[in-house]
C-alpha cells in the first residue's frame, strides 16, 4: 500500500463528519468563537492519531511474532469481519455529551475513530511496513499513522473552518453522505486487497 | 432504514428548522374514556390545497382497549445531526405512543400510508422489570436513545416516577435513566439543554393522585407537584431540586429555549391553592446553579354558582388552569392554554422574563362556552389544551381534552371533541381561527383528542445542536 493511499485514506477519515470535523464547528458556534474550533481540531487529530497508532503497534508486535504471510491473512480476514459487521450492523456509536474539555473531546476522538475502526483500515499498509525486523516495523507503522492523521487533519481542519466561515453547517443536510456505509465498504476492500497480495 | 442522505426533516439549527415546509398531516391521539372500545391515533389533512384539509383522513385503532393514550413523540428528530453522536441517516418514521392508564407502550410505523400501522407493542411488564415505571408519559429523542418519563413505578408502587431508557431501534426498554435521583419522587415532563448536558423534569403526582380525578384534599393540602430539577445529562445524577413555592400546585410542561446557546426555559403551573391563579415561570441559570422567576400571573375569573361544576363551586370561580404550554422554534413567541376559562394566550418572549401578551382568542371554558366561528351556535366544553405549534410558527393547534377523570371533573356534562387550528401571523399579528379546520363532535367517533404531532416535527419534538 502507498504512501498516496495512506494519504488519501487520511483524507476520507478528515471528510466524514462523524470523525470531528462537525464537533469541532458545532464547538465555536456555540461559543461563537472560531479560536474555540481551532483548538478543538488538534485535539480531535491526538484522539485519532491515538486510535490508528494502536492498531500499528498491535501489527508490529504481531508481525515480530508470527510470518509476514500469517500477518496479512490475519489482518485481512479481521478487516473483512469488521467491515461486514459495520455494514449489517443497526447500532450507531453513543456518547453522552457536547459540554467537552479538550481532553474529553481526545477521548472522544480516540472512541469514535476506534469505534469506526479508522485504523484497522490501515492494516494492509501496517502490513507492509512489516519487513521482519521489528523495530523497524513499529516505526514504520507509527510513521504511517502520523503521515495519515496529518491528511485527517488537514482535511478536517479546512472543511471545518469552511463551513463555520463560509458555507454554514446547513450545508450537512444536502452533503452528508452516508459515509458509514462507505467506510464498511472501504475496509472490507482493504481485507480483501490484503488477502489478495497474500 | 438507513438513508443515503440525512432524513429531510432533520435540521441543524432551530433557525434552519423554521423555514422547514408546512406540515402535510398531524397526529392526534385520542382516547375512549369508557375503556371499551380502543384508543386511535387520528390523522388531520393539514394541505390548504387538499380537498380534504382539515378532515380526519387516516384512523388507526390500537388492539387493546383502555390504554387512555396521552402524550406521545418521534423515534428520531434532529438531534440525531449532532457531531457527538451523530446517526442523520435514520429515518423519522416510527410514532413512541405511550398509554397513560395501561402502561402498554405502541410502536406505530407512519412511512409510505395515512393511517400508521402498530409494528410493536411494549407491554407493561417489560417497562416494569427493566426500568421499575408505570404510567409512561413524554417521549423524546435524544443522544442515548429514547427516553420516556413515567409518573409511577413498578408492581404497583406509587413511585418515584422518573425516565425509562429505550433503544433508538429495536425500541426495547434498556432500563431505568437515573443513576442517583436525589430527592426527586413526583415526575411528570422533562426536556433539556443539550449542548449543557443538563437535563430538566416537572412534577404532576403518583398514579393514585390522578387517575381517579383531581384528590381536592391533596390539592388544598399542596401535595401535588410544585418543583422542578435539574439533571446532569451526561452522568444521569440528580444536580439541583428548585421549589417554586407549595402554593403553586403541578408544575407541568416544560419548553426550554430552542437556541442551544441558551439556558432558559418555561414552565407552566396549573393552579396557586391562595387564589386559583395560573402561573408561567421562567428557569435561568443563576450563577452556577439554576433558579425560577415567575413571568406570567393569570388571575381566576369569578362566575356565578350555577355555572360551576360541583368540584368550583365553593370559590365562585374559574381557575384558567393552564395545562399545556408551547414555545415557538424560533424562541420567540410562547402560547399559553388556560383549560378552565378557555382562552389561548400568545405572548412575545423574545425577552423572556418579560413576556407582552400579543393576543387572546377564546374557545370552550367551564363558564363561558365560546363557539368557534366555524360552528356557530354551538356552545363547547373543554377548553384549549394540549397546544402544538408548526415548525415556521405561523399555525397553531389546539385540543380539548385534558385527561379523562379531570375532563369529568370540570367538565360534568361532557367535555366534548374538538381540535382547532389558529393562523398566527408573525411579529405578533392577526391571531384568529381557521374556519376551514375545526373537526369536532362526531369527526371524533366518539373518542377524546388529545396531542398533536405533526409530520415533519414540530415546536415540541426536535432539539437541536448548533445554534
Amino acid at each position: 500500500m502507498t504512501l498516496t493511499a495512506v494519504l488519501l485514506l487520511g483524507a476520507f477519515h478528515g471528510v466524514n463528519p462523524a470523525m470531528g470535523w462537525l464537533f469541532a464547528v458545532a464547538r465555536g458556534l456555540q461559543e461563537r468563537s472560531r479560536d474555540r474550533l481551532l483548538q478543538s481540531l488538534p485535539a480531535i487529530a491526538a484522539g485519532h492519531l491515538a486510535s490508528v497508532a494502536v492498531v500499528a503497534l498491535v501489527v508490529a508486535a504481531t508481525g515480530s511474532l508470527v510470518t509476514g504471510t500469517a500477518l496479512s491473512i490475519g489482518g485481512g480476514v479481521v478487516l473483512v469481519g469488521f467491515g461486514l459487521w459495520r455494514l449489517l450492523s443497526k447500532r450507531h456509536f453513543r456518547w453522552v455529551g457536547m459540554n467537552l474539555s479538550l481532553a474529553q473531546l481526545t477521548a472522544w476522538s480516540f472512541l469514535m475513530s476506534s469505534a469506526h475502526g479508522a485504523g484497522l483500515m490501515l492494516v494492509p499498509a501496517f502490513a507492509s511496513a512489516h519487513t521482519g525486523h521489528a523495530g523497524h516495523a513499529m516505526s514504520g507503522g507509527l510513521g504511517i499513522a502520523a503521515l495519515h492523521t496529518l491528511a485527517m487533519f488537514a482535511v478536517a481542519g479546512v472543511i471545518a473552518v469552511v463551513v463555520y466561515e463560509v458555507a454554514g453547517v446547513a450545508v450537512v443536510r444536502r452533503t452528508w453522505f452516508n459515509l458509514d456505509r462507505m467506510w464498511a465498504v472501504a475496509l472490507i476492500a482493504a481485507g480483501v486487497f490484503t488477502l489478495v497480495q497474500v | 432504514m438507513t438513508l443515503w442522505k440525512p432524513d429531510p426533516t432533520f435540521y441543524p439549527s432551530p433557525r434552519d428548522a423554521a423555514a422547514a415546509p408546512p406540515e402535510k398531516l398531524a397526529y392526534v391521539a385520542a382516547f375512549d374514556r369508557s375503556a371499551t372500545r380502543p384508543d386511535a391515533m387520528a390523522v388531520l389533512d393539514t394541505d390548504p390545497d387538499s380537498s380534504a384539509y382539515g378532515t380526519v383522513v387516516g384512523w388507526t385503532d390500537l388492539p387493546f382497549t383502555g390504554d387512555e393514550l396521552h402524550h406521545f413523540g418521534w423515534n428520531a428528530c434532529s438531534s440525531a445531526l449532532c457531531p457527538n453522536a451523530p446517526h442523520p441517516h435514520t429515518e423519522r418514521r416510527y410514532l413512541i405512543v405511550p398509554g397513560l392508564r395501561s402502561s402498554r407502550i405502541y410502536v406505530l410505523d407512519t412511512k409510505d400510508r395515512v393511517s400508521p400501522e402498530v409494528v410493536k407493542v411494549i407491554e407493561p411488564e417489560e417497562l416494569a422489570e427493566r426500568a421499575g415505571y408505570s404510567r409512561p408519559h413524554t417521549v423524546h429523542c435524544g443522544p442515548e436513545g429514547l427516553y420516556v418519563s413515567a409518573l409511577g413505578g413498578a408492581d404497583g408502587r406509587e413511585g418515584p416516577g422518573g425516565i425509562a431508557l429505550l433503544d433508538h431501534t429495536s425500541f426495547e426498554v434498556l432500563g431505568q435513566w437515573e443513576t442517583e435521583r436525589g430527592p426527586q419522587y413526583l415526575a411528570y415532563d422533562f426536556w433539556w439543554h443539550i449542548n449543557h448536558d443538563v437535563l430538566v423534569t416537572s412534577e404532576w403526582g403518583t398514579p393514585s393522585m390522578i387517575e381517579n380525578g383531581l384528590v381536592g384534599e391533596l390539592l388544598l393540602g399542596r401535595k401535588y407537584g410544585h418543583r422542578l430539577h435539574f439533571w446532569d445529562l451526561r452522568k444521569r445524577r440528580h444536580v439541583q431540586e428548585v421549589d417554586l413555592g407549595d402554593q403553586y400546585q403541578m408544575a407541568l410542561e416544560l419548553r426550554p429555549a430552542h437556541d442551544p446557546t441558551k439556558t432558559y426555559g418555561f414552565a407552566g403551573v396549573v393552579v396557586s391553592v391562595e387564589d386559583l391563579s395560573a402561573s408561567v415561570w421562567v428557569w435561568h441559570r443563576d450563577g452556577k446553579g439554576w433558579a425560577v422567576r415567575k413571568v406570567i400571573d393569570i388571575p381566576a375569573e369569578p362566575a356565578p354558582a350555577e355555572l360551576l361544576p360541583p368540584i368550583l363551586q365553593p370559590f365562585g370561580a374559574v381557575p384558567p388552569l393552564v395545562t399545556d404550554i408551547d414555545l415557538s422554534v424560533d424562541d420567540s413567541t410562547l402560547y399559553v392554554s388556560c383549560w378552565g376559562t378557555g382562552e389561548l394566550k400568545r405572548f412575545d418572549v423574545t425577552d423572556p422574563f418579560n413576556p407582552v401578551e400579543t393576543g387572546s382568542l377564546r374557545i370552550g371554558g367551564i363558564a363561558g362556552r365560546a363557539e368557534h366561528p366555524a360552528a356557530p351556535g354551538v356552545p363547547l366544553s373543554g377548553g384549549p389544551q394540549m397546544v402544538e405549534v408548526s415548525r415556521d410558527g405561523k399555525r397553531v393547534y389546539v385540543s380539548n381534552s385534558l385527561y379523562g377523570a379531570w375532563d369529568d371533573q370540570f367538565y360534568p356534562d361532557g367535555v366534548g371533541a374538538w381540535l382547532a387550528k389558529i393562523d398566527s401571523a408573525p411579529g405578533g399579528g392577526a391571531f384568529t381561527f381557521d374556519t376551514r379546520f375545526f373537526p369536532h363532535g362526531d369527526d371524533w367517533r366518539g373518542l377524546r383528542p388529545h396531542q398533536t404531532r405533526l409530520s415533519g416535527g414540530d415546536a415540541s419534538s426536535d432539539s437541536y445542536c448548533y445554534p
